[in-house]
């Protein structure tokens, strides 16, 4: 069995990665709340119009309202926030699951995309990153 | 009686309906993943379902975390797509079979499970994209739509045994349903992928060789890893796998390999498409 197959325990933490657990849907509700409304177009123009007033309306926490106006999307999960619902305000943004990878990544977007496709050459997750990194 | 014809299974990245709107199936990014699809289409052409029963997660269209059911059950009469938030076009409707619905609902508390039921529900791209891939041509949906939804965004979700017993549940269900339907199951999303956190981009063919290589004959391997351990091999969003593991389980209790396709990345995705037979 290959090495990728044998997972640590589950206590021990996945590395880049945040489980959206109860804790996380509290602490993110409102923030996600406003990301749903974004299903309706209105809604949407509302956000662009006014982004303060719209993102008043959920009453956003200040860590939240900080995230969402400096496009840090590490910071909107820190807050709670959840990718499908996050998802949403990033088409607003005009920002695709490529564009939001490299925000997170901190990889250049054409970086992160020839990080995906070195994974699709049959380069390792952890040999693509290091290339796209130092080159 | 009703036949059980087999089982589909495919990625369901929203990108993929872009890449159909945009006639992009041709183009080299995009070829290797379409090309797995004309034998999923003559293959169905062959077994002409008429019923599908559909395994895959709401991506917030349908359900928020006001009201998050780990496993929900459509006993709709008719299902739309709407906005998701991108102001794309919407995707067809489908006709609901509320009759079934209700006999798998009757089947799955009765095996002790305890659904959602959803006499109004709305479908997002999960469900839609696949039929867009398996029937390209159609004016309207050659079949009517048993929905059922797994939570995979909010954790704790169910486990992978949870999801294959509940397929098994489902699989009891259409046995013993009386109609003369000619049903095809169907699995939704996976494979690995991760978009958010900085493991963003993520993808593990290992891990999701394993997982098709044992789901016709040994779906029970799936099972072996804990939540945890699948979000670590297939990544945040690759524990979509639940809805494959689920439509495995209702395919019954053995399966063949029919057709199978692999290939990465799609987006961030490791796009897989798989036919089974039951046996």
């Amino acid at each position: 069995m290959p090495d990728t197959l044998t997972a640590p325990p589950p206590t021990a933490s996945i590395p880049g990665t945040v489980l959206f657990d109860g804790s996380a849907a509290q602490k993110g509700y409102q923030l996600n709340a406003m990301c749903f409304s974004f299903n309706e177009r209105a809604n949407r123009e509302a956000f662009a119009a006014d982004e303060d007033a719209y993102c008043a309306r959920f009453s956003l926490t200040p860590a939240q309202r900080k995230a969402v106006a400096e496009r840090d999307v590490l910071g909107m999960i820190a807050a709670g926030g959840n990718i499908y619902y996050l998802a949403k305000l990033a088409g607003i943004l005009g920002l695709g699951v490529q564009d939001i990878g490299a925000l997170q990544t901190g990889l250049p977007v054409e970086g992160f995309k020839a990080m995906l496709l070195a994974q699709g050459r049959g380069q390792s997750y952890e040999q693509s990153v290091a290339e796209a990194r130092h080159g | 009686m009703a036949e059980l014809v087999g089982a589909y299974f495919t990625s369901h990245v929203p990108g993929i309906g872009g890449a159909i709107h945009r006639g992009d199936q041709e183009t080299p990014y995009w070829k290797p993943f379409f090309d797995g699809f004309p034998p999923v289409r003559e293959w169905l052409e062959a077994m002409r379902p008429d019923v599908a029963v559909v395994f895959s997660n709401d991506h917030g269209l349908n359900f928020f975390l006001d009201k998050m059911p780990t496993f929900a059950v459509g006993a709709a009469a008719e299902y739309r797509n709407a906005d998701e938030g991108w102001g794309l076009p919407l995707y067809k409707s489908f006709a609901g079979h509320p009759a079934l619905s209700w006999h798998v609902i009757e089947q799955l508390v009765a095996d002790e499970f305890d659904p959602v039921t959803c006499q109004a529900m709305l479908v997002d791209h999960a469900i839609s994209i696949p039929f867009e891939l398996a029937y390209p041509d159609a004016a309207e949906w050659p079949v009517r739509l048993v929905p059922i939804g797994i939570n995979t965004v909010q954790h704790p979700l169910p486990s992978a045994r949870r999801c294959l017993a509940l397929g098994r549940s489902v699989h009891r269900a259409l046995a013993s349903w009386p109609g003369n339907e000619r049903i095809v199951v169907i699995g939704t999303g996976g494979l690995s992928h991760q978009l958010d956190g900085e493991r963003a981009g993520f993808m593990n063919p290992d891990y999701d060789r394993f997982c098709l290589d044992n789901l016709a004959a040994d779906p029970d391997a799936l099972t072996r890893h804990s939540i945890e351990e699948i979000v670590r091999l297939a990544g945040t969003q690759g524990v979509e796998v639940l809805n494959w593991i689920a439509a495995r389980g209702a395919l019954g209790p053995a399966a063949v390999e029919i057709h199978r396709n692999y290939h990465l990345p799609i987006s961030n995705t490791a796009a897989a498409t798989l036919v089974l037979e039951p046996v």
